[in-house]
């Protein structure tokens, strides 16, 4: 749909490029249920990370404990791949606001390989941690641990599927450069997964 | 329509106010590449800084609140730049900063009701 504007001042039709259908708001309401949205999951990760906090330290002594099991340079690897990919997904939002769809597919491509081998990496973390005796049931810290990264890890997982949709479109030619907007909103999504992990990373594995 | 005050828009339902390009309604300037390659390596080299503070056993005593207070700077850097809430629209920045907000006073809430911070 064109937005044709109409200056109230001068009185004159000026085009107005908004990127999205006329609102309102003057907001694209998509965006604005991306940001409604991203502030509800605030809620959901704020109840998840409070549990294990609450949770940490409590169990008996003995009882397997976070400095057991946490490789920390391991997990700082993760945690740097997960870093970078929001620095490649802001790349692919540049790329298709200036109509340029190689480096987007190429940009897309790199996103979702690097969510996907932190997804990989978290996969192979849980692995040794079962090996050396945690799971959802044997204490409160392993619960709530693997509560709270494997929700971050689901929500990691998803991101991956809608950047590989997005590569997907594009190489069908089904994503133009009018169709930005689908790619920032999903750059939310993946920037937000990436900020929550800041903060996992920070509170779970760094602080004793 | 830079700054140039409450645009209109032609529509069948009637005029509709546009949020003003300086309140983010429209077009924004979102940063370059490079700036997006300098932010990148700024959280690198943070994020080196909290894995070294977390072996460093001469920060010990403020280890806490100096991995929070990097990781809040991680936290707006990416906030800020990359999800463009420095340049976009202010309701968006207030439907996010709500959120979290909520949270931290819930949450702390529960926190203080089970007694995390004096125990």
């Amino acid at each position: 749909m064109t937005d044709t504007a109409v200056s109230a001042r001068a009185g004159s039709h000026v085009e107005v490029d908004a990127g999205h259908p006329p609102t309102s708001t003057g907001l694209s309401n998509e965006k604005v249920g991306m940001w409604a949205f991203l502030a509800s999951e605030c809620l959901l990760f704020g109840a998840l990370i409070s549990t294990y906090l609450l949770f940490k330290g409590r169990d008996e002594p003995g009882s397997i404990a976070p400095a057991d099991v946490f490789d920390i340079p391991y997990t700082s690897v993760s945690s740097f791949v997960l870093l970078m990919s929001s620095l490649t997904m802001v790349l692919a939002l540049a790329a298709i606001q200036r109509g340029d769809h190689r480096r987007t597919r190429v940009w897309l491509l790199t996103t979702a390989l690097l969510g996907a081998s932190f997804v990989a990496g978290q996969a192979y973390e849980f692995t040794v941690f079962v090996r050396e005796g945690m799971n959802l049931r044997v204490n409160l810290f392993s619960s709530s641990f693997f509560t709270l990264t494997g929700f971050h890890g689901a929500h990691v997982t998803i991101g991956v599927l809608m950047l590989l949709s997005l590569y997907s479109l594009s190489m069908r030619g089904k994503l133009p450069a009018s169709k930005a907007e689908t790619v920032e909103l999903v750059g939310l999504y993946w920037h937000f997964v990436d900020i929550i992990w800041i903060v996992i990373f920070t509170l779970v594995y760094l602080i004793p | 329509m830079s700054g140039s005050g409450p645009v209109t828009k032609d529509e069948s339902t009637g005029p509709v106010v546009e949020t003003p390009e300086h309140e983010g309604g429209t077009k924004h300037d979102h940063p370059g590449e490079r700036q997006y390659i300098v932010i990148a390596l700024i959280l690198a080299v943070v994020t080196a800084v909290e894995v070294a503070f977390s072996y460093w056993e001469a920060v010990e005593g403020i280890l806490a609140p100096s991995l929070i207070l990097l990781s809040i700077v991680k936290f707006f850097m990416v906030v800020g730049w990359f999800m463009h809430l420095r340049f976009d629209s202010r309701l968006f920045r207030r439907l996010f900063v709500a959120g979290i907000l909520l949270a931290i006073f819930c949450y702390s809430a529960v926190l203080a009701t089970f007694h995390v911070w004096t125990e």
